[in-house]
């Protein structure tokens, strides 16, 4: 799998942290939705930073689209929002993964569960399942620390509000806004109860975020019954890093 | 995803591998040699904060595979994994 130049078309601020990062990428083949890239620095000295990023765009999209969290202690991310510009080039190489991937088609309902930036690799599933017209019924559990750190929530409630089968449900588990109608505590096994489709639908089931989030949700569908296959996850981390 | 440096998953490996292997291998089945659990490679528990890669069994454990990449070549110990299923 070769690296490959992509030039930085549009920068979209999310969140006070987060940006999406729209790339040109000459050559690219596609994508799945849920899959990833891998992204490489270089130093002038010609030292390496190397890091994975979910892809956000969907396969139909013109353009590859990833979103990334800054962490501040980080070496990649730091670049990537902060210091990368439009017109620069971004070396990366891809897609990755075959594993945390949907396939808009006859499958069974949808669950996805993200944890902060974990949302990303989902993004991409709903907006492959906007751009196919698909009509598989899909809900998110997003769980976010508060409101300002919610990525892509204006789009988010606009699919929403589509009717048309895709339910978003937000948790905020360290501040609320006045008048929030949400959920706001980590998820636990009562709130997990008022998302989950019943096991006689087989769901599909994907969870992204931090690795304790991540197996946390992870034990309680499993609990419930829900069969270990159904399940696919990614853990990045103890940060999100 | 967006990695950071302690405990992650075979995700986070996936172009690692695709270095070294021919095919995807984030969805190849691994068996155990340690407790013989099968999983997808995604699923194991992957550890980069070491000198190498350490990838473990989400069941018991027990590692799977190290893998180093230092001075233009790859080492890689694959004592821990009894089989790999590959799909074309």
């Amino acid at each position: 799998m070769k690296w490959r130049l992509g030039d930085v078309a549009e920068l979209v601020p999310e969140t006070p942290k987060v940006s999406s990062l729209i790339l040109e990428v000459p050559g690219w083949l596609g994508h799945r939705a849920g899959q990833h890239v891998d992204v490489r620095l270089t130093a002038e000295d010609g030292y390496q930073a190397q890091r994975s990023y979910s892809i956000a765009s969907a396969p139909e999209d013109r353009r590859l689209g990833l979103t990334v969290e800054r962490l501040d202690d980080g070496e990649v991310s730091p670049y990537l929002v902060g210091e990368l510009q439009v017109g620069d080039k971004l070396e990366l190489r891809g897609p990755i993964g075959g594993f945390f991937v949907w396939e808009a088609g006859a499958g069974p309902p949808v669950l996805l569960i993200g944890g902060g930036s974990g949302v990303v690799p989902l993004m991409s599933m709903i907006r492959h399942r906007q751009a196919t017209r698909s009509r598989t019924p899909m809900r998110l559990l997003y769980s976010s620390r508060a409101i300002e750190d919610v990525i892509y929530r204006e789009e988010l409630a606009r699919l929403a509000a589509g009717g048309d089968g895709l339910e978003v449900q937000h948790t905020l588990t360290r501040s609320q806004p006045a008048g929030w109608t949400g959920f706001s505590r980590r998820i636990d096994r009562q709130l997990l109860t008022a998302v989950t489709w019943p096991r006689s639908e087989s769901p599909a089931v994907f969870i992204c975020g931090p690795t304790s989030f991540v197996e946390v949700a992870n034990q309680l569908l499993v609990e419930d019954g829900y069969d270990p296959r159904w399940i696919k996850t990614e853990r990045f981390g103890a940060t999100g890093g | 995803m967006q990695q950071s440096e302690l405990k992650v998953d075979g995700n986070a490996i996936g172009g690692l591998l695709r270095e070294i292997f021919a095919l995807e291998m984030t969805v190849a089945q691994s068996t155990c040699a340690g407790c013989g659990k099968v999983d997808a490679l995604a699923a194991a528990d992957v550890y980069m904060n070491a000198p190498g890669v350490v990838v473990r069994c989400p069941g018991c454990n027990s590692v799977l595979m190290r893998i180093v990449k230092a001075g233009g070549r790859y080492w890689l110990d694959l004592k821990g994994v009894r089989t790999l299923e590959l799909r074309e």
